[in-house]
């Protein structure tokens, strides 16, 4: 069986992996981090949406062996070491931009790729269209379109905190 | 009552405590679990709609790695079907029909996916690598999907035991008084439409987890519900017979469910039963294509209904004669859906005097139709609130004075409707003018003009709707054929050095009770949410309860607390003033002090509940020990939420693309208890409204093969697919529950198809346009603008 050595949340691994094993079951599976979650079959909903050498990857639809030497992160390291939330994280919770938590790994972890990759800022409707890949059935995505626009201020500089939502 | 909230208790839209770990990747979902030494299960599934099975050959299967067992309806012969929660009469009185539902396919299919074997092995992969080299012999049989064709004299036969594939013939209402209304009726408008399937897609698909302890004989399953004691009750008296002493089911962090996870599935009942068989734990997880085929679907109904009306536009008589899908069996709460969660609220909220409904549920080769969000509610307003509109355009009248001319005053209260149901309180009149005023609805027209300029047909519309939720009185539902009570529990525990700990039956699967339940007891007790824990989900650890859905938690579950802690406090008193040397009837208790009256002797909710434990100081001889209280909470009736929702839409001429512009939603829930949350629900909802108006449709052909069969095929909505959505709320107080409150989870879903589809009819006005079937997709509308097909 091959084996893939990878970097997850800034630690090594070498796992004995099958050909076919995606990216999202070496996680859930062999390295029990299972924040990272699976939703759908066909790469649409998102929940399983990680960080890949710093680009929002959908692992249900990489191969882990497409990983070797790579370096992941996914949910569980994108807060910091002490325990501090990301911005990302404070603006979902201050928004209420999650509801049953189930694609909030997925979709946290897409939209701070796009919020980075985007440091002009993104209007509403530039995040609306930046959020395709990722299907949210709870919260009608009013609150995380809030949060993001909350978030992207912090992570680019604007702001020192997360701006308290109206209530 | 005008009293200031704290900061955490009623009415403050305190940030929710369970976000912590959903937002770092500590949630615990049932596929999160794994159980030492556990196998895995694949389930092979029908891919046919309808078929005999000739023969199942395992022999290849059974001899490929990693394979522990295969097992199909031969190896369960012991166990029972899965029981159906809710027995219709039929006009007649004669029971509902009420074919097997086999956990495995017994010697026919009856829908695609219809489960035929589980392979149990070492890897998920390797069960599924063996799985597909199970060899079925099928005999194909001709399939009906559509559900008033299969009421055909000659449609196939879903089960060959019930003919004409009907479940029951149903009907409520007094068809004299409503034959007589029409026949002197000014204005007669028919409306027929159909309300299609739709597929609930959480998005946390099923799993289950069996396990075994081989020592104790205890049985445990971990699987995503709603409502664990109930398929504690269900699986173990009916299906495998296992009492509830050695049963334990644990919901855990549940991805939402909106219905889907109500029901017991086959798929429970073989992951508990294979690891007892075993000695080991067994793990099954859908796929999303496997979730589409084998997840209860929801709506489904196909109607006529005719509206009369005198020549000044009141309201005579309604009659409506509805065709429901069940699907292939039935699950767990299906035929209630469209009759007693349904028919019932016909009168929507006006003051019709007469309504006659006839209902027919059909058998069909589809999957098992069940509650989803709204759950006969969104058929009913959808169809009530589409006809009125409908009736304005026909008969000349002002479709927002047409429907205040018929509202049910606000000084008729409770209000008896023809229907069954009694209104407890209500004002229609002001959420509709809220409603209207943050539209602007007044100043539509100049922004359809302006639209037209850039080449959109722009459209506005409403719904005025109520809905009755907050389920239910346990002799009322019983006397209607249910099976089970709709009470909730809820225990107070006060430990001893203060701190709360409440078990509840209720299970939150997003709707944030881990925060809003403690805010009822930080409101009452005076206890911080932060030393307040919600334990939900165990039936371990809950007595007993009813679960999620229907819009109940909070004024069923919450009132069972609310009873609890009044318990709490009852006793705390007894205690307190003997601590302070006394008499009880002058301790008062607010919010975490008992004080003697007039003076400034307080104990605090601390030193009281040490005393209880630690009862040296104590009235011993009076009352024991402890300060934990249980209440059950049954409720008087039904709660009945509503208000108004304004859609406005653009019409892209070029495409036919319908696009969301606004969504304005004015609720009356009751007592609010944290406006974040509420705004959220109706927000969700929304969206789950706006994508059955426009996007989502579950298609089969008419023999019954699942066409939209992946999210490839099924719409749905995208963040870019909706619009902002401004929440407000107007409370008339409950008056039947000790909070007041009326319930938000599904409001949602049901106000705002009809607002979504009356604004489309509205911008197509130039086209002779009637009616718009949902959904309202861009090929639909292109032909009607174009007016020829694709």
């Amino acid at each position: 069986m091959p084996q893939v050595t990878l970097s997850v949340n800034g630690k090594s691994h070498t796992v004995e992996v099958e050909g076919r094993t995606l990216l999202v079951e070496l996680l859930r599976e062999k390295l029990r981090l299972t924040g990272t979650h699976v939703g759908c079959d066909t790469s649409q909903c998102g929940a399983c949406v990680v960080h890949i050498d710093g680009q929002s990857v959908k692992s249900c639809t990489t191969l882990a062996v497409m990983c070797q030497g790579a370096s992941v992160t996914t949910i569980e390291g994108l807060a910091h070491a002490d325990g501090t939330l990301h911005p990302m994280q404070e603006a979902f919770r201050e928004y209420h931009a999650l509801q049953c938590g189930f694609c909030t790994p997925g979709m946290v972890m897409s939209a701070v790729d796009l919020v980075a990759k985007n440091p002009q800022g993104l209007s509403e409707q530039e995040i609306r269209e930046g959020l395709e890949g990722n299907l949210c059935r709870c919260t009608g995505y009013h609150n995380i379109v809030k949060a993001i626009a909350a978030a992207q201020d912090v992570m680019h500089g604007k702001r020192q905190t997360i701006a308290a939502a109206a209530e | 009552m005008n009293v200031v909230t704290p900061f955490e208790g009623i009415g403050a839209s305190v940030r929710r405590k369970e976000d912590l770990r959903f937002l770092s990747g500590r949630g615990q979902y049932t596929d999160d679990i794994n159980r030492p030494g556990q196998a895995h299960a694949w389930i092979l599934r029908s891919q046919h709609a309808h078929a005999r099975i000739i023969s199942i050959d395992t022999a290849a299967a059974s001899a490929m790695p990693g394979v522990v067992a295969i097992f199909t309806s031969a190896d369960l012969a012991a166990i029972g079907g899965i029981p159906c929660g809710w027995q219709i009469h039929n006009k007649d009185g004669t029971p509902m029909a009420e074919p097997k539902h086999p956990v495995l396919a017994e010697g026919k299919v009856r829908h695609v996916g219809d489960p035929i074997a589980v392979v149990i092995a070492e890897t998920r992969a390797q069960a599924r690598d063996a799985g597909e080299a199970i060899q079925v012999e099928f005999e194909v049989l001709p399939g009906i999907s559509q559900t008033t064709a299969a009421l055909a004299a000659d449609a196939p036969r879903v089960h060959d035991d019930v003919a004409g594939n009907i479940c029951y013939d149903w009907h409520i209402g007094d068809k004299a008084m409503v034959d007589a209304a029409f026949a002197q009726a000014a204005h007669r408008v028919v409306f027929e439409t159909t309300n299609q399937r739709l597929i609930p897609n959480a998005m946390e698909p099923r799993c289950a987890v069996g396990d075994y302890d081989t020592t104790t004989g205890e049985h445990t399953l971990f699987t995503t519900s709603q409502n664990p004691h109930v398929i504690r009750l269900l699986m173990g008296a009916f299906v495998l017979q296992i009492p509830e002493s050695k049963l334990r089911v644990v919901a855990p962090d549940v991805g939402g469910g909106f219905g889907s996870k109500i029901y017991h599935y086959a798929e429970e009942a073989i992951v508990t039963w294979a690891a007892a068989r075993l000695g080991r734990a067994v793990k099954w997880t859908a796929d999303r294509t496997e979730a589409f085929m084998s997840d209860a679907h929801g709506r489904d109904h196909v109607t006529r209904a005719e509206l009369a009306l005198d020549k000044e536009g009141t309201f005579l008589a309604l009659r409506v004669d509805t065709h429901a899908n069940m699907g292939a069996y039935l699950s767990t709460f299906a035929p209630c859906v469209p009759t007693y969660l349904y028919a019932t609220l016909l009168a929507g909220v006006y003051s019709t005097p007469a309504i006659y409904a006839e209902v027919k549920a059909v058998f069909t080769n589809t999957v098992p139709v069940d509650a989803y969000r709204g759950a006969g509610r969104p058929e009913a307003t959808y169809l009530i609130e589409r006809l009125v509109d409908v009736a304005a355009r026909q008969c000349g009248f002002d479709k927002i004075k047409l429907r205040r001319r018929n509202f049910i005053p606000t000084d008729a209260f409770p209000y008896q409707t023809p229907v069954a149901l009694q209104y407890d309180s209500g004002d229609y009149f002001s959420t509709l003018e809220q409603a209207l005023e943050t539209a602007d609805w007044a100043g539509f027209e100049a922004r359809r003009a302006e639209a037209k300029l850039r080449g959109r047909l722009r459209g506005i519309g409403i719904s005025t709707y109520l809905e009755a939720c907050g389920i239910a009185p346990s002799a009322v539902v019983g006397s209607l054929g249910a099976r089970a009570g709709l009470y909730e529990v809820g225990v107070i525990r006060v430990h001893p050095t203060g701190s709360v700990t409440v078990l509840t039956g209720a299970h939150s699967h997003g709707q944030g009770h881990e925060t809003t339940f403690a805010q009822l007891v930080a409101d009452k007790l005076g206890v911080s949410i932060a030393n307040v824990d919600i334990v939900h989900g165990d039936t371990a650890k809950v007595p007993f309860g009813m679960g999620t859905y229907g819009s109940r938690s909070l004024a069923v579950g919450g009132s069972a607390m609310d009873k609890a802690m009044d318990k709490i406090i009852a006793k705390g008193k007894r205690i307190a003033a003997h601590l302070m040397e006394a008499a009880v009837e002058d301790v008062e208790f607010e919010r975490g002090t008992f004080r003697v009256a007039g003076t400034d002797k307080t104990k605090s909710l601390t030193e009281v509940s040490l005393a209880a434990y630690v009862p040296h100081n104590y009235p011993i001889d009076e009352i024991e020990p402890g300060l934990e209280e249980t209440a059950f909470y049954d409720p008087k009736n039904f709660t009945y939420p509503g208000g108004c929702h304004i859609a406005e839409v653009e019409i892209e001429i070029e495409t036919g693309r319908v696009t969301l512009i606004n969504f304005t939603a004015v609720d009356d829930v009751g007592r609010v208890i944290n406006p974040m949350i509420v705004a959220g629900q109706v927000q969700g909802g929304v969206a789950q409204g706006v994508g059955q108006a426009l996007l989502e449709a579950c298609i089969y052909d008419a023999d019954g093969q699942l066409l939209s069969g992946s999210m490839m095929d099924y719409t749905m909505p995208r963040a870019d697919d909706l619009a902002p959505v401004s929440v407000a709320t107007h409370v008339t107080l409950c008056t039947h529950n000790p909070l007041g409150v009326k319930g938000c989870g599904e409001v949602g879903a049901i106000g705002s198809p009809p607002a979504v589809i009356n604004a489309v009819v509205d911008a197509l006005r130039d086209y002779g346009v009637e009616h718009v079937e949902m959904p309202a997709t861009a090929p639909k509308i292109w032909s009607i603008i174009h007016g020829k097909t694709v």
